[in-house]
Order: structure tokens, then sequence, then C-alpha cells
């Protein structure tokens, strides 16, 4: 009970460390960019005077250390302060562009897995044949195509000329209004509210650009895949196992794979992790308000609160799929389990 | 290996392949047109920070504002020159010119319902001046401050005002600074009733609406769209248009492929590659006009180099204006030398430079630096100003002139511009109301060029002490006969082509790619008066 106990506190201390250390690089490294952040707001025209004003009230003429205390003072009270850009709270801006990034980045790494990792199995199987090379060449284009050129010639393909999918953005504006916003997911507003027309509507928005982001994790995730593979067809157990008349298939998928997921997990975790991070990139060409194009946005014009907001946000991502990915560890592994 | 795992691949493949086609089937999307009474426009708002007249005076905000604000008087878009009363029916100026009375039309009625009075009008101008926000000083500029407001500006009946200026200032100078959006008009009543502390409305109305334009503004969600409904209770023609709905699309291409199919209407932040290919699309026509805002780099003149004016003048040679013309700023702009757009009163079309590299080496050569010298340049890298700053690298390598591109994102150059730290940086500078003391205001005037001036204008950034041309913008000012104030700008724009440390490029052109079922699109010269309400749909 008392170790129990302990552990929790120590984890919570961490939880706090790690938060005061992130807000507090992200703080500097926001006020040592050369840019003014009272130009966001008052703008290029504006009077001597009202730049000195702004400035004061933004408490900018204090020191860095002053300014960082009073930001902590406030969060810690809950309040993160409000967007200079947007005129909003930054927990509203943030409820409104995370759930865009969320919905996107889910579909992307459920596609990144399940094809992902089917076929890095695959390519482990056939090591050296022709289908280990395939998957090597859409890997290698996965990482080194720029996502922006793929976003573009994958809208003028599928959108355009094919007329598949849906074109830039979350849903029709004719839907716009309709929809009765409960989580910010569209897809899930839709289907609570019964609305499939929107649902198929949102969903056909999603495709493309989830598609994308899924390609370009499928492409590490199945060079991952392959490889913790390879490792595992090459214990011991494998041939024992062969030797025991087991069937190829339940060797690889029921004995490697189960062992190969152990780190995998990890692989997965921190893939999903960068993309709800928000990628700046697709969410421009596709027009995607999510939490990335937020971000870069409030960092180039040096909106500190905005930005720290979000990298909250991104921290506690980080830190959450890290625990998740710990705990199925220890369910996979029961070599890791605290006694 | 063995088959068994083979079967099991291919079965996977197939059940693979078969999911994909149904979920293909399953999204093809219904063609669907944007509805009739709804026009949607792509168009990149990042840079709107409010909804408040008062505050607004960022690009894009202008051109809501402009929908969504009655203000006294507007200009005439097809002749800026001419004004015309919105809320207000008629105005008289005293005979010592420094008291303008209005009458303000009957009945009228703000979106809310409440009705617009001259007690409407004297407020919004007081609150604009009060809240002292950065376009406050459109309204300051003729005397109004924080103390004397709430006496300069005064209703005298229920719908009459008046309003009087510190000066006898040129008559057009007053008129044309209260077509701009800081003067629209607000509803005192509402603003009222959400104030918070004595804010006036203030913290509310940055995201809400107390006009009583055409269109209301029914949302502004940052960074994603942009909602305008007709307003029932306006007093002119109602809007053709149910809603006007600007989705934010910060990519040109992708804003191309959206009007290509019908998901838009109005793409607004095309490039010139996107408009030459549309050119052959029947489906899709473009619209163009000149904008009030120029193109230009300019040089430092604290660096000992760029303050010899044989320099500043060489630099004015070593641009190829033409060929820039015909490819980075084709259909989006023209060649133009001069502190005034065309289009405000005076502006000069004398454009007297063009690349002549052998004149360039004389000048430097006279300056003692016939073997060049090395400079650095602020750009930001977006285009045209990217392509531009390398297509002047190139030319000035010619005359010996190593110019190095330091390149940057907006706000970064501009800080640095503005700490006047720069050697030469290149960007551009919008008219910030319809007159031409706007742009003389920056151009050619600068009272005090000492490091902690109080006012910045482009002059003080470039350290252009010009102490005799600021007078001579001053007067200008307060010049109440037409023809002699033109004249008198045409005689600064004269000196400023020769002596001035401005590169003076382009004229911007604003275009507009729009479906063909669209009728009455036409760009304002301002970015407040590109009005939506006349637009309709077939």
């Amino acid at each position: 009970m008392l170790a129990a106990l302990k552990a929790t506190g120590r984890f919570v201390l961490v939880l706090a460390l790690t938060y005061l250390g992130l807000l507090a690089v992200t703080f500097f490294i926001g006020r040592v960019i050369p840019v003014d952040p009272v130009l966001a707001i008052v703008g290029d025209r504006a009077p001597e005077h009202v730049v000195a004003r702004v400035r004061e009230e933004l408490g900018l003429n204090k020191p860095l250390y002053e300014q960082f205390g009073i930001y902590i003072q406030k969060v810690a009270h809950g309040d993160f302060g409000t967007s200079v850009l947007t005129a909003n709270p930054v927990l509203q801006d943030i409820a409104r562009t995370f759930p865009a990034t969320l919905e996107l980045a889910t579909l992307g790494i459920l596609i990144g897995v399940l094809v992902g990792v089917p076929l890095g199995v695959w390519a482990a199987v056939r090591r050296g044949g022709l289908v280990d090379q395939v998957v090597r060449v859409m890997g290698l284009i996965g990482y080194s195509v720029p996502i922006f050129w793929l976003g573009l010639m994958a809208l003028v393909l599928f959108y355009a000329r094919l007329g598949w999918v849906s074109g830039p953005g979350r849903i029709d504006v004719v839907y716009q209004y309709t929809l009765q916003p409960v989580t910010g997911l569209l897809l899930v507003d839709a289907a609570l509210g019964g609305e499939w027309e929107a649902f198929r509507n949102a969903l056909s928005h999603l495709i493309l650009p989830a598609s994308l982001l899924g390609y370009f994790s499928l492409a590490y995730i199945s060079r991952m895949t392959r490889s913790f593979m390879l490792n595992e067809l090459s214990q011991e157990y494998v041939v024992a196992a062969r030797a025991k008349g087991l069937s190829e298939t339940r060797i690889i998928w029921r004995h490697a794979l189960r062992n190969a997921m152990v780190p995998l997990v990890t692989v997965i975790a921190l893939s999903y992790a960068g993309l709800l991070e928000g990628s700046v990139l697709t969410e421009t060409v596709f027009a995607w308000p999510g939490l990335g194009l937020y971000l870069t946005n409030s960092l180039q014009n040096a909106d500190m609160n905005a930005v720290l907001g979000a990298t909250i946000v991104v921290g506690s991502v980080f830190i959450g799929l890290n625990l998740v990915s710990d705990l199925l560890y220890q369910l996979m592994d029961p070599r890791t389990r605290a006694r | 290996m063995n088959t068994d795992s083979i079967t099991l691949s291919r079965r996977a493949v197939h059940v693979a392949i078969g999911a994909l086609l149904c979920v293909g089937t399953a999204l093809t999307p219904v063609l669907a047109a944007t509805p009739k009474d709804t026009l949607v426009l792509a168009f990149a708002f990042d840079d709107i920070i409010t909804m408040d007249p008062a505050e607004a005076f960022e690009i894009s905000a202008g051109e809501i504002m402009g929908n969504a604000y009655d203000r006294l008087i507007r200009f005439d878009v097809k002749d800026p020159s001419r004004l015309y009363g919105d809320v207000a029916k008629s105005w008289t100026v005293s005979p010592d010119g420094k008291t303008f009375s209005f009458e303000i039309k009957p009945g009228l009625k703000f979106a809310s319902g409440n009705p617009l009075t001259a007690e409407d009008v004297a407020f919004s101008l007081q609150r604009a001046v009060l809240l002292d926000k950065t376009p406050a000083f459109i309204l300051t500029q003729f005397g109004l401050s924080k103390a004397n407001v709430r006496d300069m500006v005064k209703a005298t009946g229920a719908l009459t005002l008046t309003l009087e200026t510190d000066k006898a200032y040129a008559t057009t100078f007053v008129l044309n600074c209260l077509t701009a959006n800081v003067a629209s008009v607000v509803d005192k009543k509402l603003l009222l009733s959400k104030e918070q502390g004595s804010d006036m409305g203030y913290a509310w109305l940055k995201t809400n609406y107390a006009g009583s334009g055409p269109l209301k503004i029914r949302e502004w969600r940052a960074n994603e769209i942009l909602t305008l409904e007709r307003n029932e209770q306006y007093h002119g023609d109602k809007s053709k248009l149910v809603r006007v709905i600007y989705r934010h699309v910060k990519e040109a291409a992708t804003q191309r492929l959206l009007l290509e199919k019908g998901d838009i209407d109005i793409a607004r932040n095309l490039s010139p590659q996107d408009l030459t290919a549309l050119a052959s699309n029947a489906d899709i026509k473009t619209t163009s006009t000149p904008k009030g805002t120029l193109f230009y780099f300019s040089m430092n003149m604290k660096n000992p180099n760029l303050a010899k004016p044989e320099v500043r003048e060489a630099l004015k040679y070593l641009v190829d204006y033409a060929a820039i013309g015909d490819t980075l700023m084709k259909n989006i702009g023209v060649v133009h030398q001069n502190f005034l757009p065309m289009g405000l009163l005076g502006a000069s079309t004398v454009n007297p430079y063009k690349l002549d590299v052998d004149k360039a080496k004389s000048l430097l050569a006279k300056a003692g630096l016939a073997n060049g010298f090395k400079v650095t340049m602020d750009v930001r890298t977006v285009q045209p100003v990217q392509g531009i700053a390398e297509a002047v690298q190139q030319t000035a390598k010619r005359a010996g002139i190593e110019i190095e591109i330091l390149p940057g994102d907006g706000k970064q150059t501009l800080t640095k511009y503005r700490a006047r730290t720069h050697d030469m940086y290149i960007g551009q500078w919008g008219a910030d109301y319809w007159d031409p003391h706007t742009n003389a205001d920056t151009f050619v005037r600068n009272p005090d060029n000492a490091d902690d001036a109080k006012s910045k204008p482009l002059t003080w950034r470039n350290a252009w002490a010009i102490p005799e041309l600021t007078k001579k913008a001053d007067a200008a000012v307060l010049e109440r006969d037409p023809v002699k104030r033109r004249a008198l700008y045409d005689a600064m724009q004269a000196e400023f082509r020769k002596t001035s440390p401005f590169v003076m490029l382009f004229q911007q052109t604003e275009v507009a790619a729009y479906r063909s079922n669209v009728d009455g699109l036409k760009l304002g010269p301002t970015s407040d008066s590109t009005y939506l309400f006349g637009v309709s749909k077939r």
C-alpha cells in the first residue's frame, strides 16, 4: 500500500517537473526568437504610443523570469490566457483544433498499423524476395517524397480527376451549421446525431489526408515490423516450433509476431504521437483546421499563450501514449510485470 | 516457406482490395455544387485578429468590415474620388473649414433591431478614439484626442451631428478619412449592454457583431471559417445572397482545385501560374482591380554606402522592371515608381527608371564604389517578394553590388525593419485610407529622425532625414483647393523618385477567379471596398 502510494507520488512529481521543464524551454525559446509579439496584435501601422502601451499590457517590459512566473501562476489556476491571434481563450482554441487533428491522426495510424504491420511481416517472411523489394521501395518513397507534393498529387487524382473523395476541408459547407458539435470529432458528432449523410461527407473528406498520413506512418511501421520479425524468426523457439511441425502461419502470426509486437508497440505509439502533434504541411494542403497549423501560426506570430497551451497538449499526448505503451508492455510481456 | 503462408497472403490481399473498393464506392461524393443562395469563397484570412471595426486593420478583416458595417460616407468603387452618403443623408462644411455637420437618414436600424441615430454615430467615433487601437490614428490626425473627442464629435439632435477639427484641413482629406473602417457605425445600446468594466463592449465585439451593414457577421472561427448572413434590417438594397461563407484556404493550389471542382465559387489568392492555367477553363472567369498596395525595396541610410545619393540612384537603374513585370508579376501587378498608387488623388504615372547597368556603373564610380560593394537584403520567404529579390540580386551583381539575401518569416523581417537594423528590405505597403496623405505620411514625412523618435514612418526606418519634404507634406494636407493640392503631391513625387532611398517597383493588381455562374463580383480598390452584397448566383 505504502509502496503504491510512494510510486504514485513519484510519478506525479516527475510529471509535474516534466511539464514545468517543457513550459520553461518553450517559453524561453519563444521569447528569444527575433519576432516582436506586439507586432501580431497592433500590426505594422500602429503609432509608437500604441505599441508601447500594448507591450506594457502584455507584461513584456518585465524581466523574462518574472513573465514566466506570472504565466505559471496563471496556469496553476487553470488560466491559459487568450490567444492574441484568434481573440479566444487558448483552451477554447485547442478544444476546436485538437479534435480535427485527433480524428485525422487516429484514422491515419489505424491505416498505418492495419496495412503496415502485415506488410512488414510479409516482407520479413519473404526476405529478399519480390514482396520485400516492393515493400522496401514503398517505404523509401514514403520517407523521401515531400508530403506536401504527394498531398497535392493525391488531391488532383482522387478529388479533381476521379472524384472518389471530397476535397480539402473537414466537411461540405452545407453541413457546416447543421451538425451539432459535441466532441468536435465530426464522425462521432454525426453518428451521435444520427446524421448519416454528414457522416459520409465527413468521412469522404477525411479519408484522403488520413490515408496520406497513414502511408507515411506505414512506411516506418512496416520497416520496423520487418526488422523485429527477422529478429524473431531467427530465434531458437521458431526452429523448435517448426521442428514440432506447427504450421508456418501459426508460427508467424502466433509466435513470432506476438513477440515482435512488444517493441512494435512503442514504435506505433510514437508514430501516433507524432501524428497528433499535427502535420503542418498536410493541414495546409487539405485546409484542415488542426493543431499543427494553429501551433505554427502562433509561433510565427510569437503568440506565446497559444504556443504554450498547444505545447502542453502535445506534451500530454507524448506522456499519455508513453504510459499506455508501458501498460501494454506489461500486458504482453509477463517479464516486465512488476511483482 | 510453404504454400500455407502464400495462400494466407493472397487471401489477405483479396480481402483488402475488396474492402477498399467497398469504402471507395461508399465514399464517392454526391456531386454537390454550392447552394444557390450561398456564396463560398476561398480566402487566406489568417491575418484577422478581431471583428471590432475600431481595432481591425488587417487586409482580410477590412473586407468583412466593409460588408458588415455602415459608415457616414463611402466612396464610389467605380470612381473613388466621388463620395456618397451611407448613413449620412447630407453634409456641410463650415466656411472656416473646421466644422463638419452631418444629417443622418431617418428610420435606420441596426441588425439587432435598435434604431440607428446620430447618438450611435457620435459614440462610434468617440469609442474608436477612446479605445485608441491601431487604426485610431486615422481619426486623431485631424485633432481628435481622448481628452477632447466627446466635445469635438457631438450629436446635436436625433439625426444631426457635428465633427470639429483642430485646423482647416483639405475637406477631401477629412471626408476620405471618414470612409475608413475605423469610422464604422456601431450599435451603442447593444455594446453598452455587453460592457465589461468600462470597455465599451471591446472584449465582446472582438468575436461578435454590432452593425447595420448589408451583411451581418454570424461567426468568425479563426483560420477556419467566416460566415456572413443577409441583414434583413438593412436600409438599402438587401443582399441577394442569404449567406456568404469564407473558407480559410492558405494554399493557392488547393484553392484552384476547389474552384475547378465547384466546391467554392470564388478563389481569392491564386498565383500567376494558377491564373494562366485557368485561362482556358470555360467555367471560370477572372476579374481584377489595381489595389492601393505598392511593392518596393528600401535602403537604410545608416549604411554608409547606401547613404550616398549616387548609390541609391544606381540601384534604381539595377532593376529589370519589364522582365519581372512579365514573369513574376504577370497579372498581379504593373510597374509603378511613385509613392502614390494610381487611383489616389495626385498619383503620378511617370516611371523613368529601367534596367541600365552602364548608367548604374558610372553612378557607382562617381560615388567612389566602382568595384561595387556587399550589402544584405531582408526578404520574406513568400512570393512574389522572394522572386523579385532574387531577380534584383542578379541584376545588381552586374554592376558589382553583391546582395546577400537574408530569408525570414514575415514578422521576423518586419521586426528587424522596424528597428532599422537592416541594410535593405523588400516589402509592400498598402494605403490605410483613401487619401494621398496616407502614403505621403510614411514616404515623405519624417518629423524626427532620432533613434527614440515618437513616430517611426518608413522614412524613419530607412533613416532618411527630410525636414523640407516633411513641411511640404504637411502643407499639402491643409491645401483646400483640390487642383493646388494635386500639384503639391506631383512635385513631392518627382523629388521622391530622384532622391529617396525607396525603389518603388509595382502596384499590386488583385485578381479573383470565379465560377461563371457568379454575377456582379467587383473587387474594390481598397481592402474594405470589395462588396459581396451586390453579388448573385445563377
